[in-house]
């Protein structure tokens, strides 16, 4: 056997000895080297020490309950040897890891975008010029990937065993991760950090395609989605742009259905509350209480404006029940959404405008 | 109370062998003597059978949760259940158990004997902290069976402040909890300083009062950085400050950095004392001189004070600042060093001795056994870039088991073993012991050596259900978990028929040469006839039997 198909073979065998999956990304092989090295010299070091131990219970066994024992104290010269030996072999063991720490750390400048938002409990997979889809993460082969991970609600945590990696999705953040899949394939995707009822249920895959399917893909699904955008509104607003997005369609609603005469988009207060950062503030309610504004509330109060007053207004909203059809009421909550100075949910579909997720 | 020799005797069975007349346990024998007591003994007693039920019972939810693991469906519980039992092991087991286990039992027990003290410096502190130890245990487990938090032990945010569950009522009896922890270990502390004997100078005083001096000095400095933690956690999820929560402007990961910098050190917390325990059995049963005091000492603090630095390891994978990646990294190595300078001591110290066999040599070989691949793994997920696949993960799962498990639960039972006679003046049957013993080491390793390969396979950590290719290995494990069990229950069984019936054991019936035999077993209500000279080293077994015992 030639060396090359050697160490490929010895791979293979602690590969599975140490029920490892697969090497799907290009730096698993880097981190299953350094697991084999640790795992080796531990074994063996540990065995050696298991020997003596069991040697010496054998040889200095007691022979009576009155045994006296010389006293033994530890030369200086094997005392060094224990403090030494380990930090010579710890510290060999970081540095191999800690570089393929920072290569982690860093992509590649041509990486692929795609953002990833997890919230419970599913994952959501959008690229920066329009795609998105729900548990399915379509990549290409041989070309390094950079996911921009963040979260709706609580802490998850984006793994793929077979790639050896994972990172968090922290609400309120973007963190960075990055890989290349040298074959075509397919491999799940896991929630590692716990996160409610269906923690163990929120799985998804990802699917490496060769670069030209890749292509083909992500061409079509463009096209399904100019065609959809004309679909969902059966008589777009005049003016707006076919493919707007729900965003751009509230805030079309809200001037077409005379909303902004009431509501400020720019944090005064008009006759009506402004909308800037509403999403999820807690309001004060007149005659006591406190809501916080989340999608329901919103709901409610376009649909039954005087079921929850806003303290230090007056109750003269005019019920919208009927007047706004789901898709308008879902623009109108998107937009107002998106009147948050601080955005905790960032819509990732909106493209690259990120900043390196070192730290904040 | 009673206190007539005649009135007592006949409510004592039939003895065998002549037990000392007068012990600590034999003054009042009331449950309101035993309540109102400021014996260090009788705490230390009463600390003991605490946190067995304890033991007890997150053992019952560690198995019902080894249970449902044997389906890759869901077959015994739903999901909720799961995820509360999960928690009620996690916190049962830390908290209730872990924590107070070592200190609060042998340290009360033997810290005074080693010191040649008559008590604690601070007696009635003593005792109320046991009282705020039942009480914080009250309040968390009707916190958690009332508001059935399923969060985890570790109670990361925004989850736990933003999830329908009630929080607050647990994170209030930790809270307690830990006031407990503190006053203990103050009184260690300021009962090591003040209270040895005469030549008993900090060059002599025995291993084990050395570790439970460097942990108390971690409980002391650590807990209070809980408490804050915690009331944090409650101000937000009670009443919405949103320090940590996103929604409102807060950031989760500082939870992680706060939660950590306690709970890291908290495991030091419990694997000091068990060291400390080794250190004093190895001794014991080898009959020989530790074989380097000065490197288990300085290991010690060394532990105590790197333990500090370390909490960023947790967070390899949040979103932390390469730096701070690599320089929490090189601290926990440091810390490993100190714990493989001990382990490699402890083999040392074998060398030319005298090596018995019994119950509690067992625990010591499976300590330092578990303790290696424990810290092994340690290291190995120190190295930060393993760690991304490792990462909450079953390995990690594994790794900690094999410390605060492995090591952490055989050194308490070994000093169980050892101390036993010291404190209840009997003896448990040897043969019995040791079998339970090396049971305990097999099923140990058969139930966790299979999560280290889990962790490999990808299997993450705190999942109800799990895809089919790691049924067999779950399997392995539970029956591992099933051995485990039964090793306790035979070990139940046999101390509580010892308590009564088990053979007088005399003064010292190991032979030890630790400054707590000196006096008898159970020891006199004040602990010496007279303070002994303490004129030879700790575990000195130069010279032949002479002058030892009271
Ligand atoms: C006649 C003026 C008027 C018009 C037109 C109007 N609103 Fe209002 N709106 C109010 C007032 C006054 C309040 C506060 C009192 C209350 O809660 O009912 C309010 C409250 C709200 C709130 C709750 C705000 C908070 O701070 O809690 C929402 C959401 C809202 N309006 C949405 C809309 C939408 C969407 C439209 C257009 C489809 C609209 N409003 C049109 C006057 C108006
Ligand atoms: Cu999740």
């Amino acid at each position: 056997m030639s060396p090359l198909a050697t160490e490929a073979a010895g791979n293979d065998l602690l590969r599975r000895a140490l029920f490892l999956p697969e090497q799907a990304s290009t730096l698993a092989p880097q981190i299953d080297f350094l697991h084999y090295l640790i795992i080796v010299t531990t074994l063996s070091v540990g065995l050696t020490i298991a020997a003596a131990f069991l040697f010496m219970v054998v040889k200095y066994r007691r022979r009576s309950e009155s045994d006296t024992t010389p006293r033994f104290t530890t030369p200086l010269w094997l005392e060094a040897t224990y403090f030494g030996l380990p930090v010579t072999l710890f510290l060999a063991w970081f540095v191999i890891g800690f570089c393929d720490y920072v290569a982690f750390a860093e992509p590649p400048r041509d990486a692929l975008d795609v953002y990833v938002t997890a919230k419970q409990w599913m994952w959501k997979f959008a690229y920066p010029d329009g795609p998105a889809s729900i548990n399915e993460l379509r990549v290409p082969a041989g070309k390094p990937v950079r996911l921009l991970i963040t979260s709706r609600d609580v802490i998850h945590s984006f793994f793929v065993p077979e790639f050896r990696l994972k990172h968090d999705a922290v609400p309120g953040r973007y963190t960075q991760l990055w890989f290349e899949a040298p074959r075509p394939g397919e491999h799940p995707v896991l929630c590692a950090e716990y996160c409610g009822l269906e923690h163990s249920k929120m799985r998804a895959r990802v699917i490496v395609m060769e670069a030209n399917a890749f292509q083909d893909w992500i061409t079509a699904e463009k096209a399904k989605l100019v065609a959809d955008n004309g679909l969902r509104d059966a008589q777009p607003p005049p003016g707006a742009a076919q493919q707007a997005s729900l965003r751009e369609q509230g805030g079309a609603v809200a001037a077409r259905k005379g909303c902004l005469k009431c509501h400020s988009v720019d944090g005064t207060a008009h006759i009506g509350p402004t909308w800037r950062d509403l999403y999820l503030r807690r309001e004060r309610l007149e005659g006591g209480g406190e809501v916080i504004a989340d999608e329901a509330y919103l709901t409610e109060s376009m649909m039954d404006p005087a079921a929850r007053v806003v303290a230090g207004f007056r109750p003269v909203m005019p019920s919208y029940r009927g007047l706004l059809t789901p898709g308008e009421t879902a623009a109108l909550i998107e937009y107002i959404r998106a009147l948050r100075s601080r955005d905790v949910t960032p819509t990732p579909s909106e493209g690259p405008v990120y900043a390196p997720a070192s730290g904040r | 109370m009673r206190q007539l020799p005649a009135d007592e005797a006949s409510h004592q069975p039939p003895r065998d062998g002549v037990a000392p007349a007068h012990s600590y346990l034999d003054h009042g024998t009331t449950v309101w003597s035993w309540l109102t007591t400021k014996d260090h003994k009788r705490i230390g007693v009463m600390f003991l059978g605490s946190v067995l039920l304890m033991f007890f019972m997150g053992g019952v939810f560690a198995l019902l949760l080894r249970l449902e693991l044997l389906q890759p469906q869901p077959s015994f519980f739903d999901g909720l259940t799961y995820n509360r039992l999960f928690t009620l092991h996690g916190v049962t087991m830390v908290w209730l158990f872990l924590i107070p286990s070592i200190p609060t039992t042998f340290g009360n027990f033997c810290l005074p004997l080693m010191l040649g003290a008559k008590d604690l410096a601070f007696p009635r502190l003593n005792l109320a902290s046991l009282y705020l130890y039942w009480f914080g245990a009250l309040v968390t487990l009707f916190g958690m069976f009332q508001g059935g938090t399923d969060t985890g032990w570790t109670f990361y945010t925004p989850y736990s402040t933003t999830s329908s569950v009630e929080v607050l009522p647990v994170l209030v009896g930790i809270f307690i909890l830990g006031f407990s922890t503190i006053l203990t270990g103050v009184n260690f502390i300021v009962s090591t300083h003040l209270t040895r004997a005469k030549g008993l100078t900090w060059r002599r005083i025995p291993l084990f009062v050395w570790t439970i001096y460097g942990t108390s000095i971690i409980q002391v400095l650590a807990t209070p950085v809980l408490a804050i933690t915690l009331a944090l956690v409650g101000l937000d999820a009670g009443f919405g400050i949103g320090l940590f929560d996103p929604q409102r402007g807060g950031d989760p990961v500082l939870y992680q950095h706060l939660f950590w910098f306690y709970s890291h050190p908290a495991v030091y917390i419990m694997i000091l004392p068990g060291m400390g325990v080794v250190s004093e059995l190895v001794c014991a049963f080898a009959r020989k001189n530790i074989s380097s005091y000065a490197a288990i000492v300085i290991s010690t603090l060394g532990i105590a004070f790197v333990g500090f630095f370390t909490w960023g390891h947790h967070m390899f994978v949040a979103g932390q600042s390469v730096f701070d990646a690599g320089a929490f990294g090189v601290l926990s190595m440091l810390v490993a060093i100190f714990t493989a300078v001990k382990i490699l001591t402890w083999t040392t110290t074998l060398y030319r001795g005298s090596i018995a066999i019994t119950a509690p040599f067992v625990y010591v070989a499976g300590f330092i056994f578990l303790l290696f691949f424990g810290g092994m793994s340690g290291v190995a997920l120190a190295t930060t870039s393993i760690d991304i696949h490792w990462h909450d993960t079953y390995f990690v799962v594994a790794h900690f088991h094999f410390i605060m498990v492995g090591a952490s639960l055989m050194a308490f039972f070994g000093a169980l073993h050892y101390w036993f006679p010291k404190m209840f003046g009997r003896r448990y049957p040897e043969g019995l012991g040791i079998g339970a013993a090396v049971l305990i080491v097999f099923g140990f390793i058969a139930t966790f050596l299979p999560q280290f390969l889990l962790g490999n396979a990808g299997m993450p950590r705190r999942y109800f259900t799990y895809p089919e290719q790691y049924q067999p290995l779950h399997v392995t494990s539970t029956a591992g978990a099933s051995l485990l069990g039964f090793g306790f229950l035979i070990i139940a069984l046999y101390l509580a028929w010892s308590l009564r019936w088990g053979k007088v054991s005399g003064a010292n019936p190991w032979g030890s040469r630790g400054y707590e035999w000196l006096t008898p077993s159970p020891p006199p209500l004040h602990n010496f006839h007279e303070v002994p000279t303490f004129e030879r080293d700790v575990h000195d077994y130069t010279v032949p039997e002479a002058g030892h015992g009271a």
